[in-house]
């Protein structure tokens, strides 16, 4: 396999992974800004671990999304005190919060970055994306996807039917938050380099962005936007600037044409033949 | 020393004040956060750096860079407020957002992405008083801006226009079924947070004298903590939020240290959205615009 066909393969399995982190938050109606901020938490505390005290990477990852998911459930109880906008705004601050504390953290390197010396390749990464996959596809055929559908769709109404709303939020943002380190981890151990400049707002947005074309119904519809989100792209070639002027042209003509995203819970219902009452592990009711 | 700090920081948070406005404007009548809006700020400040260096006379480019602008931002509403109304409530954001990604890519397609300098318009007029120094165009900058948020809210609060805008604040089916226009009311709005968006840009730029691609983002994300310092949809809060930013960045920059300039206002704006996230100033429950 050539160097440039795994650059791309490996990029599009760690977007895939923090498209997961972003969709989980999502799913459950809220809009976490700050993804990029957990994310470089899980790349900069899998990084330490793996350099200072030579963890094997794949534990490394996952104990920095441990740490991401940790400081989320930390940060999750007063922020998700707010609501709508200022959630989203909240979390925006968490994220840069986060950048900036970073850049003037010397341990790991501050403003001049921090190299990773251990190194993975696209079969662990692709091994990692596809567990993410599966375990959220899973987790929503559980009662945990009724339940954080149902918050998403009318809090008030999931409250008085006895459920603890609450809860599932916190478990939503924190279970996002894991994803998005170990998604940041994955970064770090194969490109070997990492700087707090690139966990910005625009990558929180991007992400967000991957999630929201590839429709927030359906557990798919994060790895369809990120797919092609992530591949599109690359088929243009052209430079790095218009590819970005074209995805910000797509997203706008996307969301004014189909702001349900490309997919839906009801076209899958449709292409697997099973009615809305029909059990489907790929499916959640459509937002009213 | 700290008077000309705080000077400096009162320009740098008319800038901020008057991008705050722009944001509180279309948070407060529309419920929308434009994302679109520090995009809006750099075109301004780009427009006016490719006229004024392309030889058109300072006013005349100024005058242009501003009605540019404002047409830019009643593009942003055909395809963020006017199609999606019925979509979930964040897909206007997250279209705003692609709008600030298109907008600096394509500055970059177009006029590159290094740092372009203005030549020096106003030389020779700074004035100096007992030791401070204060530049002319920061001065006329500071009354434009203060002029222009004191229009606007004698536009919200004595015209019939504003009390219908108000109206569309306080609910936007109601204000529809009251007889409000409110298809030809709402691009006022953006027009409006175009041109305070512009306005902040130029004045950027002449001050400054420095423009790029990204001026936007940094002045942006202070202009958005600036709005919520002084609350959500409350103008004059915006202003003195705008203010309270400035002064602050100037003096942690000149006592702190750069580095820690970010951490301490996204801080504060974070303990203010858990602890009172109406703002120091308004009055009013979160989610309700009020203006």
């Amino acid at each position: 396999m050539s160097g440039y066909l795994e650059g791309i393969l490996v990029l599009l399995a760690v977007n895939v992974v923090f498209a997961y982190g972003a969709f989980l938050p999502v799913a459950a109606g809220q809009l976490n800004l700050g993804l990029a901020g957990f994310a470089a938490i899980g790349a900069y505390s899998s990084a330490y671990l793996s350099n200072a005290y030579a963890i094997d990477p794949t534990f490394a990852i996952l104990f920095g999304g441990i740490a991401a998911g940790a400081i989320a459930l930390i940060v999750a109880v007063p922020v998700l005190r707010t609501r709508g906008i200022y959630l989203a705004l909240a979390t925006f601050a968490v994220g840069q919060i986060v950048q900036a504390t970073l850049l003037n953290l010397e341990v790991v390197g501050g403003a001049a970055g921090y190299p990773v010396t251990a190194f993975i390749r696209l079969p662990t990464i692709a091994a990692f994306a596809t567990g993410v996959v599966v375990f959220v596809a899973l987790l929503f055929a559980t009662r945990f996807g009724i339940a954080v559908t149902a918050v998403h769709d009318d809090e008030r109404v999931a409250d008085l039917m006895g459920l603890n709303t609450r809860a599932f939020q916190i478990a939503a943002f924190t279970l996002g938050s894991v994803i998005a380190g170990i998604g940041g981890g994955l970064y770090a151990h194969h490109f070997s380099f990492i700087e707090a400049q690139y966990f910005n707002i625009g990558l929180s947005i991007t992400i967000v962005l991957y999630v929201l074309l590839g429709g927030t119904q359906t557990v798919l519809g994060p790895l369809l936007g990120a797919a092609v989100f992530t591949l599109l792209p690359e088929l243009l070639r052209g430079s790095a600037n218009w590819r970005y002027v074209l995805f910000a042209a797509a997203v706008i003509i996307l969301m004014a044409l189909r702001p349900q995203g490309l997919l839906t819970g009801e076209q899958i219902r449709r292409l697997l033949g099973v009615d809305r009452q029909g059990r489907s592990a790929l499916s959640r009711e459509p937002a009213a | 020393m700290l008077g000309q700090q705080i000077i400096n920081g009162v320009m740098l948070g008319s800038v901020y004040a008057m991008v705050a406005v722009a944001l509180t404007l279309s948070i407060g009548v529309l419920n929308f956060l434009n994302f679109s809006i520090p995009g809006l700020f750099m075109i301004a400040g780009m427009a006016a750096w490719a006229l004024i260096h392309a030889g058109v006379a300072w006013p005349l480019a100024i005058l242009a860079a501003l009605a540019i602008t404002a047409a830019v931002s009643l593009v942003v509403e055909r395809f963020t407020w006017r199609w999606l109304r019925g979509a979930e409530p964040f897909v206007p954001l997250v279209s705003s957002m692609a709008f600030l990604l298109l907008f600096e890519h394509l500055a970059i397609a177009w006029w590159g992405s290094e740092m372009r300098v203005l030549p020096p318009l106003f030389a020779g007029t700074d004035w100096r008083i007992g030791g401070f120094v204060i530049g002319l165009p920061q001065l006329a900058g500071l009354a434009i801006s203060i002029a222009s948020i004191f229009g606007l809210s004698l536009l919200l609060k004595r015209t019939s226009m504003g009390r219908s805008l108000r109206t569309i604040a306080e609910d936007s089916d109601t204000a529809l079924l009251l007889g409000v226009d409110v298809n030809r009311l709402v691009p006022v709005v953006f027009a409006l947070a175009g041109l305070f968006a512009a306005i902040a840009g130029v004045l950027f730029a002449l001050n400054y004298r420095q423009v790029q691609p990204f001026m936007g983002e940094a002045v942006g994300l202070k202009g958005i903590s600036a709005m919520i310092v002084g609350g959500m949809g409350n103008t004059w809060g915006a202003v003195a939020g705008g203010l309270i930013i400035g002064i602050a960045e100037v003096l942690s920059v000149g006592y702190v240290g750069a580095n820690f300039v970010d951490i301490s206002v996204f801080g504060l704006l974070l303990l203010i959205l858990v602890v009172r996230p109406t703002g120091l100033f308004a009055g009013l429950p979160a989610g309700r615009g009020g203006i």
